[in-house]
């Protein structure tokens, strides 16, 4: 076990794991913040996507020790109050079903389009490949990552 | 450590954020972007937490405010029942839904009946007691209101939760005549609204947790969180057919973090099974400790060494012993006319025989469940969807009586028929009880996958006969899989035939299988409606005039009696999706199947346009068709056609589940392969039958015919027919 300063949607967080711990479940177990989910644990299905420094990641694959000086975004960080561009547009198509890959998809999304503002259909299946959704809403997914585009 | 209480009663939530002055959001009708650009769309004017509630039934509690609260009775799992259950009751309790808060219920069997979501049953079965509940409460309002006024209640009218005397211009709040509704007389009987007053039902309604799960609140199962709660995880038998012989856990007690490890039974001598206690590893080993990932390194430190204890079936066995069983005749399921004759007197035999093999569910949330066991009592909490069935079992297991055992149903990370069978609650309930402290039991994706109550493999054999105008004189199918055969003998094409045979075999197997979306029409469907297109091509005929001609038979001179359909509303949504797809148009490159299917009291037809892009097959567009009578929130439904859509084509392309020696094949998403974003089609257009019929569910029906539809386009598209699933392994897309 060994003490750890994250900065987790830009507050600075102290805990103390092991080295290997994965950020899924410091975020999960050590903060309380549930918001990001485990599905495979192999960066495989995307459910626990969050962003480091900006960028799209799989937290169940990201150790704690190699998150010295980055910044972690997560759902609960996205926006403060649910207003982000994606968050609004995932609402207004009303994408979800079970709901439970979406903070991952939304979380995707989210790093696509700070990216890219006018994504085309192959740039948006490349982006959110990685994050499956069993109940099937990637064609709503589709529409609200074009949305989230056009309102960021 | 350190754990956040998390409180998922949404009212709890709402109180809170009025305390704290916050923006809460409880509305789910959108404010156009385009009248006010700078403010988020959904947000609504919050809702003020009345100083006292009323209850009036079990569904609903008004604020003396006028804040309703309706309870939805069923676990949701991704159904959207949280949504439109509630509608049905605000729409005959007669309020505006914006001020509608939902609660969901936990088990409670006294207030609620069959708290069950599967077989697409919720609002079918829902219907009139939803319907009840909402114009007994308004009744109740009425009556207490006519009190006040002095006025008979013949004389007043409802409309968005204000009662009008319209003779002397008054009118009162559903809020200021709460308390006293609350002590009037329930009637026996109530009025119901006509269809063409509905302002509620048939409105596009969103997710009544829309906001909430794309701002991450905490919603399943796997989020529940309580103070002084341990993480339990199982470890089971690497494959069916075996069980633990040693364990050597001193290793994994001495790892960080780690308090217990034991084994479990969760099926002791003497337990009698019900229905949803399939469960192929009852005998178990836990890990019990402080953080999920310190259990997970901690059951890798096991040294179980596990023996064989029934047979060790590999997908080669379950194969050669359904082609065995299909060979073979069985009992008659069904049978009319003459068959043999019939076959004997055809100018044209088309047999063919289809497969598929275990599917896994894969819901996206593993299984999972919080208990916290005492002495006499038991608190569980998580996601299943057949919590009535689970409390007996965890009564029976654990030795405590039902009534002291409460189970709150969370939203769920999908179900897919995975979570009828709540053995991992029991197990909960056992390690809680053990270790004596409130613990939450995870699955990890590779214990979930490897242990499923699975989609069963199926083998079907389909015979049909022509005469020489092309009319179908002869039809014989015969079908086996593991725990049961997927054939419904009543089903269509039974009844449009004269000589018909339809014949099941069961193999038996230790591999646990069960429900999954759409029990066996999941694979029939795709079966049945290839089969039929081939015949079609056969008799020279469109495929969907060939479907109609049999559908006008069955309509007008129905052989049997005992079919399990009406014919003229199958027809009915296949010369809907005839229209609605421009059916007989062509395009280059663009290659087109039809199917059509019943089930779960829906009708669906599906015309899916496939190309071949690089060698590999896009489905550019489906347009559906479905009569599912009237269509209580159609922003829910349309989400619920596509999503089964999505699914079909993603597990007759892509998936499979395969077995060495009892041994899963397939343990994860790197192995299993799941439909991505890439695949799902390109479009999705969903036409609705409007004929005021009763409402019948949407969780199943679409998923079922989109396997053939896919099928038969992918022959117009390669010339070659697909009789095994996944199609995505077959030569003719391998190329």
């Amino acid at each position: 076990m060994a003490t750890y300063n994250i900065n987790v949607n830009g507050q600075s967080k102290e805990v103390n794991v092991e080295s290997d711990t994965p950020l899924l479940w410091v975020l999960r177990d050590s903060l309380g913040m549930v918001g990001t989910k485990y599905g495979c644990g192999i960066s495989q299905c995307g459910a626990c996507t969050v962003h480091i420094d900006g960028k799209a990641a799989r937290s169940c694959s990201t150790p704690i020790s190699s998150l010295d000086g980055k910044k972690i975004t997560t759902i609960e960080g996205l926006s403060a109050d649910g207003s982000h561009p994606v968050q609004q547009a995932w609402i207004e198509h009303d994408v979800p079903q079970c709901g439970y890959c979406q903070a991952g998809q939304i979380m995707s999304a989210a790093a696509l389009i700070d990216s890219n503002k006018n994504p085309s259909d192959g740039d948006i299946a490349e982006a959110m490949n990685g994050n499956i959704c069993r109940c099937g809403t990637y064609t709503r997914i589709k529409a609200a990552v074009k949305t989230a585009a056009k309102n960021a | 450590m350190t754990n956040n209480i998390i409180q998922s009663n949404r009212r709890s939530f709402l109180k809170a954020s009025a305390a704290a002055g916050g923006g809460m959001v409880l509305g789910f009708q959108l404010v156009s972007c385009k009248t006010e650009p700078k403010r988020p769309s959904f947000v609504q004017p919050m809702l003020e937490e009345p100083k006292e509630w009323s209850n009036l039934n079990g569904f609903i509690s008004i604020g003396e405010n006028g804040v309703v609260t309706i309870m939805s009775p069923n676990p949701e799992i991704g159904q959207n029942v949280k949504t439109s259950m509630p509608m049905i009751v605000a729409e005959e309790l007669d309020v505006s839904w914006d001020n509608v808060i939902v609660e969901q219920a936990g088990l409670d069997t006294d207030k609620y009946q069959r708290q069950i979501a599967g077989g697409s049953q919720s609002i079918r079965f829902g219907w009139d007691g939803l319907r009840k509940a909402g114009a007994t409460a308004r009744h109740m309002l009425v009556a207490a209101a006519a009190g006040q006024l002095d006025v008979p209640a013949s004389e007043l009218t409802t409309s968005e939760g204000v009662i009008y005397h319209k003779a002397s211009d008054r009118s009162l709040g559903y809020g200021d005549v709460a308390t006293a509704a609350a002590t009037m007389e329930v009637p026996e009987e109530v009025e119901l609204k006509e269809i063409k007053d509905y302002k509620i039902i048939g409105t596009d309604t969103r997710n009544v947790d829309g906001f909430d799960i794309a701002t991450g609140k905490p919603l399943f199962g796997l989020d529940v969180q309580r103070p002084g709660m341990l993480i339990a995880m199982i470890e089971h038998a690497p494959a069916f057919g075996m069980k633990i012989k040693s364990i050597d856990d001193s290793q994994a007690k001495s790892m960080p973090g780690i308090k217990d490890v034991f084994t479990i039974n969760v099926e002791p001598d003497g337990f009698e099974k019900q229905w949803s206690d399939v469960n192929a590893h009852p005998g178990l080993v836990a890990v019990v400790g402080e953080s999920t990932w310190q259990v997970m390194k901690a059951k890798k430190a096991l040294k179980i060494e596990w023996e064989q204890d029934t047979s060790a079936e590999s997908s080669s066995d379950h194969e050669a012993s359904l082609a065995g069983l299909v060979a073979k005749s069985a009992e008659a399921a069904r049978k009319d006319g003459n068959v043999d004759n019939a076959f004997a007197n055809a100018v044209k035999i088309v047999e063919k025989t289809y497969n598929a093999p275990f599917l896994a569910h894969n819901t996206m949330e593993p299984m999972n469940f919080f208990a916290h066991v005492t002495k006499d009592k038991a608190e569980l909490e998580g996601p299943v969807q057949t919590a009535q069935f689970l409390r007996p079992t965890v009564s029976a297991v654990c030795g405590i009586p039902e009534e002291n055992i409460t189970i709150m149903m969370t939203r769920m990370g999908g179900g897919f028929g995975r979570r009828l069978y709540g053995h991992y609650g029991t197990e909960a309930a056992v390690i809680s009880q053990k270790v004596g402290a409130p613990i939450k039991l995870v699955y990890s994706r590779e214990d979930d996958m490897t242990q499923g109550t699975y989609r069963p493999a199926y083998k079907v054999t389909y015979k049909a006969g022509l005469d020489a105008d092309g009319n179908m004189i002869a039809f014989h199918v015969r079908g086996a899989g593991t725990h049961g055969s997927p054939v419904f003998a009543d089903r269509y094409p039974a009844g449009t035939v004269d000589n018909y045979l339809a014949e099941n075999h069961t193999l038996e197997s230790n591999i646990s299988t069960g429900a999954w979306r759409a029990p066996r029409s999941n694979f029939i469907a795709t079966a049945e409606q290839s089969f039929l297109d081939e015949v079609a091509e056969a008799a020279g005929k469109d495929p969907i005039d060939f479907r109609l001609e049999l559908f006008d038979r069955a309509d007008k001179n129905p052989v049997g009696e005992k079919n399990d359909y009406d014919a003229k509303r199958y027809a009915g949504v296949l010369k809907l999706v005839k229209e609605k797809s421009n059916w007989g148009s062509t395009e280059e490159g663009v290659y087109r199947g039809v199917s059509a299917y019943y089930c779960h009291n829906s009708y669906v037809a599906q015309v899916l346009d496939v190309t071949i892009e690089d060698g590999a097959p896009k489905v550019k567009r489906v347009c559906c068709a479905v009569d599912c009578g009237i269509v209580v929130n159609p922003e829910g439904a349309i989400n619920q056609i596509e999503g089964g859509i999505v699914d079909g084509i993603g597990h007759a392309m892509y998936s499979a589940l395969s077995f060495d020696k009892g041994k899963p094949k397939q343990n994860n998403f790197n192995n299993y392969r799941l439909i991505r974003h890439s695949e799902a089609p390109e479009s999705i257009d969903v036409h609705f039958v409007d004929n005021g019929e009763r409402p019948t569910g949407l969780g199943e029906p679409s998923l079922p015919p989109i396997g053939a539809a896919l099928a038969n386009a992918l022959y117009k598209a390669t010339g070659t027919r697909l009789y095994t699933q996944p199609f995505n392994e077959q030569e003719a897309l391998l190329g």
